[in-house]
C-alpha cells in the first residue's frame, strides 16, 4: 500500500515537471499559423521547419557555436586552476586557508547583477569586450569556487597514504598528480567539469552584458528575438528545445553524482 | 583527515587567487569607486561621499524591491523545502526506477535560465499556452501580463518547478547515506512512521538540508533571468526583484552612483549570510568527524 502511494506521488510530480517541457517540444513542431490560430495538445500539421530555420541561419546557429566555445574555454580554465588549489585545501593547512576558502564561497554566492556593469567596463578598457575569452573569464567568478569545492570534496575521500607512498617511490609532485592522483579522482573531475559546463551554459546576464556580435551567446540571441520580431513562437520554442539537449545528454552519465555536485561535494 | 602544516601550499592556490582576484576584486573596486563618486562621463569623477548611500537607504524604490525580494524568498523556501523532503521520501530507493526518477528530476535544473522563462512564458499564455488555456476554459480569469497576483503566482510556480528537484535530490542523497541498521532498530522498537522521520531521517539530513536551504535562499535572493523573461518585472513594478531593479538602474538608466551603492549593500548582505552558512557548516563537519 505504501509503495503504491509513493508511486502516485512520484508520477504526479514527474508529470508536473515534464508537461511544460512537453509543451515546448509540442510548440517547436508546429507552424506559426497553427500556434496562433488553433489550440491543440499535439501538432496537427507536423513540421521540422523551425529547426531547419535555426540550423541554416548563421545568426541562430552561431549563437550555439559561440556558447559552446566560451563554455569549453571556461571549463578548461576553471579545472586547470581549481585542481591544484583543491589538492592544497584537501591536504595541507596553510596560513589563511580557512579565510581563503570562505572568500571563494562568497564568490559563488555573489549576485551576477552586482558584477555586470564593472565587468563591462573592465573588459572594455582592456580590449576584451565581445570576445569569447571575456565571457569565459567572467564565468570563472562562480565556476572556479564551485570547482574547488566539488574537487575538494572528492579529494578528501582519497587516503593520504597513497600520496606518501608515491613520494617514497620517487615520484615528483607533477608526475604524481597527473599519473596517479588524477585518475583516482576521475569521477570527481568529470562531475566538476559537468557543473562548470552547466552553470556557464545556463547563465544569461553576464554573457548578454559582455557580448554584442562576435561572441553573442544563444541565450542572448533568444531574448533579443523575443523583443524584435515578437511572435515567432515556433522558432523560439525550437531554439529552447535545442538548448536543453546538451544538458539532457550529459546528465545521464553523472546521474549518481548530481546531488553530490550540488551539495558542493559534501554529501 | 589530519592535515600537515605547509605554507608552500600557497603556490598551488596562487592561480585561483590571481584569476578570482581579476574577476572579483577588480570589478568590485570599480563598484566602490562609483559608489563614492559622481561622474559626468569622460572619466571625470567628483567626490560624493556617502550621498549615494543616503539616497539609496531612504529610497522607496529600494525598500519596495527589498520587501518583494524577501517575501519571494520566504514563499519559495516555505514551499520548496517541505515539498522537496516529501518528494525525497517517496522516491524509489534503488534499481532502474531510481535512476529514471533522478534523470527526469534533474532535467529542469539543467535548462538555461532564460529557456525556463521562455517555457513558462509560453505555457502560461491564455491564447497559446496549455496552463493559461486550461484555466481560461475552467472560467478562471488568469492573465499574468496584466494582473500582479497572477504574475506572482506564475513566477512562484515556475521557481517551484525549476528548483524543488534540487532540494529533493540533496535530501535523497542524505537519506541514502543512512545505514539500514537504523531502520531495523526502529522497527524493533515499533517506532511510528513519524518518529522514524523525526528522530532518524531528519537529523541525518541536517547537513544536506542546510546546504539546500542556503542554496535556495541565495539563488532566490539574486534571481534575475527567469522573472525578467516571463514578466520583465511587471506588470508595473510588481515582480521587480532586487537584481532586476539593479540591472535596470545600472545598464538601463546608467545611474552608476546609486546603482553602485546599491550593489555594495546587496553584496554585504550576501556576505553576511554566506558567513553564517559557512560557520554553521564547518561546525557540523567538525561534529561529524569527532
Amino acid at each position: 500500500m505504501r509503495i503504491r502511494s509513493s508511486a502516485i506521488v512520484m508520477t504526479v510530480y514527474l508529470l508536473f515537471l515534464l508537461i511544460p517541457i512537453y509543451w515546448l517540444i509540442n510548440m517547436s513542431l508546429k507552424t506559426n499559423t497553427e500556434i496562433t490560430s488553433t489550440f491543440s495538445v499535439w501538432p496537427q500539421t507536423f513540421t521540422l521547419q523551425n529547426y531547419v530555420t535555426i540550423l541554416t541561419d548563421p545568426s541562430w546557429y552561431m549563437g550555439y557555436v559561440n556558447s559552446l566555445i566560451y563554455v569549453t574555454m571556461n571549463v578548461v580554465i576553471s579545472l586547470t586552476v581549481a585542481l591544484p588549489a583543491a589538492y592544497a585545501f584537501s591536504r595541507y593547512n596553510f596560513m589563511g586557508d580557512k579565510h581563503l576558502f570562505f572568500w571563494l564561497l562568497t564568490n559563488r554566492m555573489a549576485p551576477p547583477a552586482v558584477f555586470a556593469l564593472p565587468f563591462f567596463q573592465l573588459y572594455s578598457s582592456v580590449g576584451l569586450f565581445d570576445t569569447h575569452i571575456a565571457i569565459a573569464l567572467a564565468h570563472c567568478l562562480f565556476n572556479v569556487p564551485l570547482a574547488v569545492w566539488i574537487l575538494e570534496g572528492f579529494m578528501r575521500g582519497v587516503p593520504k597514504e597513497i600520496d606518501e607512498t608515491a613520494y617514497i617511490d620517487g615520484y615528483s609532485f607533477p608526475k604524481f598528480f597527473i599519473r596517479i592522483f588524477m585518475p583516482l579522482i576521475a569521477s570527481g573531475i568529470g562531475v566538476a567539469a559537468f557543473f562548470c559546463f552547466m552553470f556557464s551554459w545556463v547563465e544569461l546576464l553576464l554573457s548578454r552584458t559582455l557580448a554584442t556580435v562576435n561572441a553573442k551567446s544563444i541565450a542572448a540571441t533568444m531574448t533579443r528575438t523575443v523583443s524584435a520580431s515578437g511572435m515567432d513562437w515556433g522558432v523560439l520554442a525550437a531554439a529552447g528545445v535545442l538548448t536543453i539537449v546538451p544538458g539532457a545528454l550529459v546528465i545521464y552519465f553523472v546521474r549518481n553524482y548530481i546531488a553530490k555536485g550540488f551539495a558542493l561535494g559534501r554529501v | 583527515m589530519d592535515k600537515t602544516l605547509n605554507n608552500k601550499a600557497w603556490f598551488l592556490v596562487l592561480p585561483v587567487l590571481v584569476l578570482v582576484a581579476f574577476s572579483a576584486i577588480l570589478p568590485l573596486m570599480t563598484v566602490v569607486n562609483y559608489a563614492f563618486n559622481d561622474t559626468f562621463g569622460q572619466n571625470e569623477f567628483f567626490w560624493a561621499g556617502i550621498d549615494w548611500f543616503e539616497e539609496m537607504v531612504t529610497s522607496d524604490r529600494l525598500h519596495e524591491a527589498l520587501g518583494r525580494q524577501i517575501l519571494f524568498s520566504v514563499i519559495i523556501l516555505a514551499i520548496e523545502v517541505p515539498l522537496g523532503i516529501f518528494i525525497a521520501l517517496n522516491m524509489p530507493k534503488k534499481g532502474f526506477w531510481a535512476s529514471f526518477c533522478l534523470v527526469l528530476m534533474a532535467l529542469p535544473l539543467l535548462i538555461p535560465f532564460n529557456v525556463v522563462g521562455t517555457i513558462w512564458q509560453i505555457f502560461g499564455r491564455v491564447d497559446i499556452g496549455l496552463l493559461g488555456h486550461t484555466l481560461a476554459a475552467m472560467g478562471i480569469d488568469y492573465n499574468y501580463t496584466n494582473d500582479p497576483i497572477d504574475a506572482w503566482i506564475t513566477v512562484i510556480v515556475m521557481d517551484v518547478w525549476h528548483w524543488t528537484s534540487l532540494v529533493a535530490l540533496l535530501c535523497y542523497a542524505g537519506l541514502q547515506s543512512i545505514p539500514q541498521a537504523y531502520y531495523q532498530a526502529a522497527k524493533i522498537d515499533q517506532a511510528t512512521r513519524w518518529s522514524v522521520f523525526r528522530y532518524i531521517e531528519l537529523p541525518k539530513m541536517k547537513g544536506v538540508l542546510l546546504i539546500a536551504v542556503l542554496l535556495r535562499f541565495m539563488d532566490s535572493f539574486m534571481i534575475y533571468t527567469e522573472p525578467f523573461v516571463v514578466t520583465g518585472g511587471g506588470p508595473g513594478n510588481s515582480t521587480t526583484f532586487l537584481s532586476i531593479d539593479l540591472a535596470k538602474m545600472a545598464t538601463g538608466q546608467f545611474d552608476l552612483g546609486p546603482a553602485a551603492a546599491f550593489s555594495i549593500m546587496y553584496f554585504l548582505v550576501i556576505l553576511l549570510i554566506s558567513w553564517v552558512f559557512y560557520t554553521v557548516m564547518t561546525n557540523l563537519d567538525r561534529e561529524e568527524n569527532r
